[in-house]
């Protein structure tokens, strides 16, 4: 079967005429229809990264305890003791828009294969969700029928499989509407000379094909997640990837178990552009070619052609390179977990990934110059899009008083309560969870093999990085690690998840371009390399974009105990504001919760951040919650102050407190302000807390007391709101419920 | 004394029973796997929770074919200890080991939280150390947990005794609060809740002791 390449053919495939006169010279010749796709595929946006590459090297990625940086399927930091954990964070943001259910499903599934393709056992995943206004009259019912098929999709996947879905967040904003972000991180673990690397190695060596059989599923997948969505976009339902978390539970027991054979050279998954990727990969880390003959690949559709095999992105498969002649020591392991492991090749010395179809060559490219010379792209960037003005304008609106402001931001989507979410996640299987969702700022995993354990945190506001996306991504990064330092944990290492609009687009180019340059920075300053990480763009409906949505996942390191919690334990103890109060600049007012929920607007900057004393602020943290000095403690974000002190009079014992402020602040702007690099704390030693702060340089005052019943904010011995704390409670609790349904 | 854990393709509690009983109670325990037809030498068996072979036609249903529930069944008729925790009671009920059914949560959702559990009875090998009426905060984690079954059986399991946990608070719709039943030789038990999954502080309760210990006191058989 021959296909004319033609023109229309070409630009079909998203490639431009240049992109097409590269492949041309690579080949030295016209490429076949199988090739046009395998190089539209691997050059495709999702898979080369061609706009963001030449800016994603600004990131550090090095540090004493990288083991790998970016480049493999997962970022490895060292955390002592012989072992190493692996961690990433993924998107699958257009996926879930088609088909809600198996695109966030295949997502879990896509990101737990970059990990225990490493060697690495999951032991846990988080969620960072953005979705449109449930609320919405035009549309509320399909931003709600999105919201809940991703959450089942989540944790039917999860569940299933056995990895505890321990934390995240989840926003709603209108530009979502027509594209939600679906965000996955997740960690494993792994001793430090039990990791993998996906390199094909040694001439001779067979290439096996494992787990599920290939089908007509997720062709394109990729170039999807590459463009634009339009009316057709619905169309493309066939498009979308079916998970089966039965058959990648067996692939992971299986997987490990046959790496512990020693006969395994290399290993990779087959996920963004299947089949194609894993080989051409694989080849090009090792400095070696792959020759695959496709009537041995197993399938389950008849008729398929060599275009759609490669192309396929069915899930739950790997492909690995054995040690010649101890195949059959890795075929046993798969037999007994029931899985079918089939050779399908060999490696060679060539350097080419040659594709044959009954013996005859359907496609040869050069496995180095498909994977690792996409074009690179300097596109175009001037300044980010921003619609919002910088002056100041809430004076304006009726003020809402503070006492009438707290319930109603409580019970906002974005504020209150994710329970209804987490529920429906195991957060507990394989017993590491010592902080599961909302008990602290960041999850804890004990990691059993070495006593020790880890903290992670997902963040990332889009409000802010539209109106800044330097500083957006800067406080996102001081965010997750003031999470982490809360808990007790020292931030060590991050990965980020890049969603942004249409980088065609000077001004959205810029967002990126800014957001990276901000992330860079802050994530050098706070010792935090990037180990990995994803880029989505293009996340456009009918050429509306979202914000941009740069999404960090950071990990920290800290010792097992039981953990500081957010609540007040007791009552009678100092309520201290570790940061002091801070700059709460009016015109740095227009990003936050208060704006939005309240206001109804969006203007400004967003919170200022000053890197230096943040990064006090979280060493006083630290050193505080390693002395056992802090019976509680929670950051100071969304909502600021009124909603922290909320969160933490929430607890099982009831525990409010009364807080007096000397400021001179507006009460909105004194109880709502998002400025960062604040803790709020409850402790029976105050003395001993002010004394640790004061050699850290920051301040740290005497705020007020925990109480036994109500809650209370006073400014200067004037009341600015009393709440009974069972009715905030109510509100806090039940919204999202109320919303979904 | 002894404790094996069965291991489906799909279980996923298997290392935290393992873990629960290997570490925080200190005795030895091994894996069966699922196509074994013989426990070997052990004094009580765990069906531990997940997903056996998937359960995507019902929970349990093709679990109850396998090898190893031969095996399983004639350990039970020969007196043994035999727990099944979550996806465990699911299959003891499909293998018809223990009566009723276990349906779909009332909500129609996935549920993790924890719940408080009443002990009915102490008339068991698996809650001897506890009190009657004593309150046990255990983790629940399952979509299909809600108790279901005929007012005979229901009466039957009161009359004789055989409704071992009753939720207070029920999460899921069963009947009568079931939370876990008994066989009528006492000896198999089913509950949906997680006791391994509460087994030390770290873990925010270690009220799951109490079944455990329950079952270590009940003693080696002879």
């Amino acid at each position: 079967m021959s296909v004319a390449i033609t023109p229309e053919l070409v630009a079909q495939h998203q490639l431009s005429t240049d992109e097409y006169r590269k492949i041309v010279s690579i080949l030295g010749r016209e490429p076949s229809y199988t090739e046009l796709g395998i190089f539209s595929v691997m050059w495709s946006e999702h898979c080369s990264y061609k706009s963001s590459r030449l800016h994603l090297k600004k990131l550090p990625t090095s540090g004493k305890l990288v083991v790998q940086g970016p480049g493999e399927n997962a970022g490895i930091i060292d955390i002592g003791g012989g072992y190493v954990i692996a961690f990433k964070i993924e998107s699958h943001n257009h996926p879930s828009f088609i088909e809600p259910f198996q695109g966030a499903a295949t997502g879990v599934g896509g990101i737990l294969r970059d990990i225990f393709t490493m060697g690495a056992r999951p032991i846990a995943v988080m969620d960072s969700l953005r979705f449109g206004r449930l609320d919405d009259p035009g549309t509320g019912a399909r931003n709600r029928r999105i919201l809940s098929g991703v959450v089942a999709g989540i944790a039917h996947y999860g569940n299933c499989f056995g990895v505890p879905t321990v934390g995240g967040e989840c926003i709603f904003e209108p530009c979502y509407d027509g594209n939600p972000l679906i965000n996955v991180f997740a960690l494993g673990v792994c001793r430090k000379e039990d990791v993998f690397y996906a390199r094909a190695a040694g001439a001779g060596n067979p290439v096996i094909y494992v787990g599920a059989r290939t089908g007509r599923d997720g062709i394109h997948g990729a170039s999807m997640a590459s463009a634009e969505f339009t009316e057709e976009s619905k169309q493309k339902r066939p498009n979308v990837q079916v998970g089966d978390p039965f058959m990648e539970k067996l692939l992971l027991e299986a997987c490990l178990e046959a790496m512990q054979t020693g006969a395994i050279v290399g290993i990779q998954d087959m996920g963004a552009a299947g089949l194609t990727c894993s080989t051409c990969e694989m080849g090009s880390r090792g400095g070696v070619g792959i020759e695959i003959e496709l009537d041995r690949v197993p399938q389950r559709e008849t008729g398929m052609t060599p275009y759609e095999i490669m192309l396929s992105e069915s899930q739950e498969r790997m492909l690995l390179v054995a040690d010649k002649g101890r195949e059959e020591e890795v075929y046993r392991v798969f037999r007994k977990w029931g899985l079918e492991a089939v050779e399908i090749g060999v490696v060679t010395s060539d350097g080419k990934m040659r594709v044959k179809e009954h013996g005859v060559t359907v496609a040869e490219i050069p496995a180095r110059e498909l994977a690792d010379e996409a074009p690179l792209y300097d596109r175009p960037h001037t300044k980010p899009l921003r619609g919002a003005d910088h002056r100041l304008l809430w004076s304006a609106n009726p003020t809402v008083t503070v006492q009438d402001a707290l319930p109603a931001l409580l019970s906002s989507p974005d504020t209150c309560s994710k329970r209804w979410i987490w529920e429906q996640y195991d957060y507990q299987v394989r017993t590491n969870t010592i902080a599961g969702p909302e008990r602290t700022d960041a999850a804890i995993l004990r990691i059993k093999e070495t006593g020790a354990s880890v903290a992670m945190s997902l963040d990332g506001n889009g409000r802010y990085c539209y109106l800044s996306p330097r500083e957006g991504a800067q406080l996102a990064v001081a965010e997750c690690c003031r999470n982490l330092s809360t808990v007790g944990a020292e931030p060590v290492a991050a990965t980020n998840c890049l969603n942004f609009g249409n980088p065609e687009r000077p001004e959205i180019m810029a967002q990126l371009v800014e957001a990276i340059e901000g992330m860079a920075d802050a994530c050098r300053f706070f010792d935090t390399p990037i180990t990995g990480g994803n880029v989505s763009l293009y996340n456009e409906t009918l050429g509306e974009g979202i914000y941009p949505t740069p999404v960090m996942g950071i990990v920290g390191l800290l010792k097992t105990a039981a953990p500081v919690t957010i609540p007040f334990k007791n009552a009678g103890r100092a309520v201290m504001l570790l940061g002091g109060i801070g700059g709460c600049d009016e015109t740095r007012f227009g990003g936050t919760g208060y704006a939005k929920e309240i206001l109804k607007q969006l203007w400004g900057l967003p919170p200022a951040l000053d890197l230096d004393r943040e990064k006090r602020v979280q060493a006083a943290i630290r050193e505080i919650v390693a002395a056992g000095l802090a019976e509680s403690a929670h950051d100071l974000s969304d909502g600021g102050l009124a909603v922290a002190l909320a969160e933490c009079s929430f607890g099982p014992a009831g525990v409010g407190a009364a807080i007096d402020i000397a400021s001179d602040l507006r009460p909105e702007v004194l109880a709502f302000h998002e400025g960062p690099s604040r803790i709020l704390i409850s402790t029976a030693h105050a003395g001993k807390v002010a004394a640790i702060a004061e050699r850290h340089g920051i301040e740290a005052p005497v705020v007020g007391v925990t109480i036994e019943k109500g809650m209370e904010i006073r400014q200067r011995a004037i009341t600015l709101g009393s709440w009974e704390i069972a009715a905030l409670k109510a509100a806090y609790s039940g919204a999202l419920e109320s919303y979904v349904r | 004394m002894k404790f094996g854990v069965i291991v489906f393709p799909g279980s996923n509690c298997d290392h935290d029973a393992f873990y629960a009983v290997g570490t925080n109670l200190g005795q030895p325990v091994e894996y069966i796997w699922h196509d074994s037809s013989t426990l070997g030498a052990v004094d009580a068996v765990i069906l531990p929770g997940g997903f056996a072979y998937g359960d995507y036609l019902r929970c349990g249903a093709i679990a109850k074919f396998s090898p190893v529930m031969k095996a399983v069944r004639r350990f039970a008729a020969d007196g043994g200890l035999v727990l099944g925790v979550c996806n465990g009671f699911q299959i003891l009920v499909e293998a018809g080991l223990l009566p009723g059914a276990l349906i779909r949560n009332r909500g129609l959702k996935f549920i993790c939280r924890e719940v408080r559990l009443r002990v009915e009875t102490t008339d068991s090998p698996f809650t001897s150390a506890g009190r009657k009426g004593q309150i046990l905060r255990l983790p629940i984690a399952h979509g299909e947990g809600c108790y279901f079954a005929d007012e005979r059986t229901l009466d039957e399991l009161e009359a004789e005794d055989r409704i071992v946990f009753r939720y207070d608070g029920n999460p899921n719709g069963s009947l009568r609060d079931i939370a876990g039943i008994l066989s009528r030789e006492r000896n198999v038990m089913g509950m949906m809740p997680h006791p391994e999954r509460a087994t030390e502080p770290l873990m925010g309760s270690s009220d799951g002791l109490t079944v455990f210990q329950s079952m270590l006191g009940a003693g080696v058989r002879v």
